[in-house]
């Protein structure tokens, strides 16, 4: 269970984050659907501890999040962000094993962890050994997930892993990160902007306006009963711009069967 | 990991090994004009006569460096005159017969002899020609010129018997007056650039240039008769010195003088040899005097300036990186480290050393001659701005992505640093270093300021000298070996810059 107790963040005069209060299970998979600067990626960093909040606290399975505990918490929590966040003067093997070295893992335990890994990812052995710089996007992102995988934490932080990836690599991508998270049974908190998105990983999707927690709950709920007319002006924006099966979208009624796409022919897996 | 420890460990090192130093019995100093070196060496010789192992270092600062540097045994005799004693040395004691010099002087622990002979007393010079266009005879004429341009030297400037008193007494109306290297402000009076400069009276540029001296009508200037200061101790370590030494007592006439400095100046002999050639026929002290070939000194000079180099900026670069990473760590120390170390940068090369110079005589460590610690350390300091501010810069602008997954994975502080930061920062760090390390071989002409030898020696003479050749015996070798050090961390940079950083920077 990962508790937010009344969390407030503001940088300056600006607010990022309203006094919030969000309590989530382990096993299921969380969105937290915003547009950009709603506040939805301070949340996570707030989780993770890092960024200090101007108010309220953190429960990570029971424990208060605090400074002496909080390197041990974020062992248990993998974090990966849009742009990977690899470490470029490090190999892809290099930036997967760091922590497991630090941790004066076996080699032999470390090798075995990331032959694991690399089958999970779908990325082949080789391109492990290359730096990031050499790497596509897709791998990069990849690569981050095996890194944030690791340990073997419980819970599983992404925020907008896909949002710098190619359509098409991001759907190969979408499939097979929700595959891996069912899966391995891992307790997700998902950031995007992408409605399409939400949908396809979402058990729950946690909405955000301005700082502003604006409804919890599935789709379905969001689409049925919403709590707040912009919850409906979210949606329709955002489906409107983006038909999924080329027909006009149903302003009143989005099909959130539809909102999840299919997975396409082709995929960046092969690619070099 | 293991390399940096590696790469620190050579570093150490080739910091700390010593070069073998030998320490001289006596240590004979002098300043950097002709006739001090001449008679440095008139002192080394008869020194040496006595059979006691002696070193001369020469071309020393100023006065004050020089004093300095007797008060704290760094040396033990060296030549002055009567007026910068009086003026300079016990100035605001209103001494001014040579017994009162004698007892002031006792008190400090430091003797001085009878006068040796000549008096070099300060004069302001013009060009003949110029002077007789003007019709200036005398001092008290240039009031009638107000436009007239003078360049003094730094010193002249400041001392008491210098130019504000001088001014004063004359009441001179001058405005256009600049500090001048000495031996600039004779080209610069040549080529027209000034109209006065200050010399004195027993300079051979006197002759060479075709100066005038303008009579001192009103009296201003004391009298510098040259004497010998020596560190009263060695009455009880060596008295067979002093009486050595003293045989010059009487015996310098200046017209000897003149034509000793002129043999240097003009007849480009060595001061050594000049100062043999005098002893030889005045006293009958017969002496040999080896001059080194020019690779012999270009040698010698690089394995000294090799030696200051290293001994400054590699402390330099392992005192410089933790300051850099404490300023990043902790901002509001930051930048009180980084203003000091900017600080210490616009501090002039010659304070510094006179700064220095007690601290490190009091730690007991050898403040001037070869391998002079103050000459170090004045270089490290002056090496550690560049390699604090990329340091800082370079850890400063590591994209905040690295440092939050760094975070996030789980790595504590130490680790982040070690792993991640450190090396991200790695180009921006080794640049620094790099930009300190040519830096220093320039600055490490500054050692010859206090007879740490290197590149400089042959600078600050052939400036003395007017002897261009020699300038460049300096300065050329300095500037081969700054490419040299420029082209060694070209080639670091493969190994230390890690080789995805590279990837990066080239994709």
């Amino acid at each position: 269970m990962l508790e937010l107790c009344d969390v407030s963040k503001r940088y300056g005069g600006v607010v990022a984050l309203e006094p919030t209060t969000l309590q989530l299970s382990s096993g299921r998979t969380y969105v937290l659907l915003g547009t950009s600067g709603c506040g939805k990626s301070t949340l996570l960093k707030i989780a993770l501890g890092l960024t200090v909040p101007d108010s309220g606290t953190v429960r990570f399975e029971g424990q208060t999040l605090e400074p002496d505990n909080v390197l041990q918490i974020r062992k248990r929590i993998g974090y990966v962000i849009q742009s990977g966040g690899l470490f470029p003067h490090l190999t892809a093997r290099q930036n997967v094993s760091l922590i497991a070295d630090f941790l004066n893992w076996s080699k032999a335990k470390i090798r075995n962890r990331i032959e694991e890994l690399s089958a999970l990812a779908q990325l082949p052995e080789s391109t492990l050994d290359r730096y990031p710089a050499q790497l596509s996007g897709g791998q990069q992102q990849r690569v981050a997930l095996m890194r944030a995988l690791m340990l073997d934490p419980d819970w599983m932080l992404l925020d907008e892993p896909l949002g710098a990836l190619d359509p098409m690599i991001r759907s190969d991508l979408q499939n097979d990160l929700s595959g891996i998270f069912r899966s391995l049974q891992k307790s997700v908190v998902l950031v995007t902007h992408d409605l399409q998105e939400a949908a396809h990983f979402g058990d729950e999707i946690i909405l955000f306006r301005e700082g502003r927690l604006v409804q919890a709950g599935t789709m379905q709920e969001l689409i049925d009963h919403p709590s707040d007319p912009f919850v409906t002006r979210f949606i329709q924006a955002q489906h409107g711009l983006s038909p999924m099966d080329g027909s006009r979208p149903n302003i009143d009624r989005p099909d959130v069967t539809k909102l999840a796409i299919t997975k396409p022919e082709s995929g960046e897996r092969g690619e070099q | 990991m293991i390399r940096a420890i590696a790469i620190v460990g050579v570093l150490v090192l080739l910091a700390f090994v010593p070069l073998s130093m030998r320490s001289a019995g006596i240590r004979i100093g002098s300043k950097k004009f002709t006739e001090s070196v001449v008679l440095g060496e008139m002192l080394r010789i008869l020194c040496a006569d006595t059979g006691i192992d002696t070193v001369h270092y020469r071309e020393l600062g100023g006065t004050q460096l020089v004093y300095q540097a007797l008060l704290q045994g760094e040396i033990d005799i060296y030549p002055e005159y009567t007026g910068t004693i009086s003026e300079e040395i016990l100035s605001g004691q209103q001494v001014s017969s040579l017994e009162e010099m004698r007892q002031a002087l006792a008190k400090q622990g430091v003797g001085v002899s009878d006068p040796i002979g000549f008096n070099n007393t300060y004069a302001l010079a013009m060009n003949r020609a110029r002077a007789k266009e003007l019709g200036v005879e005398r001092v008290s004429d240039l009031s009638r010129f107000p436009d007239l341009a003078f360049g003094f030297s730094s010193e002249f400037l400041n001392r008491e018997d210098g130019w504000p008193n001088l001014r004063k007494h004359y009441d001179l109306p001058q405005r256009r007056v600049s500090g001048l290297d000495h031996d600039i402000a004779y080209r610069q009076l040549k080529n027209g650039s000034i109209d006065v400069m200050e010399a004195y009276s027993t300079d051979a540029k006197i002759d060479v240039y075709d100066l005038k001296l303008l009579q001192d009508d009103r009296a201003f200037f004391p009298r510098y008769d040259a004497v010998v200061l020596y560190r009263q101790d060695l009455k009880t370590r060596a008295p067979e010195i002093i009486a050595s030494v003293f045989r010059l007592v009487g015996s310098v006439e200046a017209e000897a003088m003149i034509s000793s400095n002129s043999r240097v100046e003009v007849d480009r002999i060595s001061e050594g040899r000049a100062a043999a050639e005098f002893l030889g026929n005045t006293l009958g002290v017969e002496s040999e005097v080896a001059d080194a070939s020019r690779w012999q000194r270009i040698g010698a000079r690089t394995v000294e300036h090799l030696d200051l180099v290293r001994r400054s900026l590699i402390p330099a670069i392992l005192l410089a990186i933790p300051l850099g990473i404490v300023a990043v760590k902790r901002p509001r120390f930051g930048q009180g480290i980084l203003g000091i170390v900017g600080v210490v940068q616009t501090i002039p090369s010659l304070a510094l050393l006179v700064i220095l110079m007690p601290l490190v005589a009091w730690l007991g460590l050898n403040s001037i001659g070869l391998g002079s610690t103050t000459a170090v350390t004045a270089l490290l300091l002056y090496s550690l701005l560049p390699i604090v501010r990329n340091t800082h810069t370079g850890l400063q602008g590591i994209s905040p992505e690295y440092s939050e997954a760094a975070l996030a994975i789980g790595l504590p502080p130490w680790a982040r640093l070690v792993r991640i930061e450190l090396p991200l920062a790695a180009p921006s760090i080794l640049a620094g270093v790099k930009t300190a390390a040519v830096l220093n071989v320039g600055f490490a002409t500054l050692g010859a300021l206090i007879g740490a030898g290197g590149y400089g020696q042959p600078i600050i003479t052939g400036i003395r000298l007017n002897d261009t050749a020699l300038i460049l015996e300096g300065a050329v070798p300095a500037a081969i070996l700054a490419l040299l050090v420029q082209a060694g961390f070209d080639l670091c940079e493969k190994w230390i810059v890690p080789r995805g950083l590279r990837l990066q920077a080239n994709s």
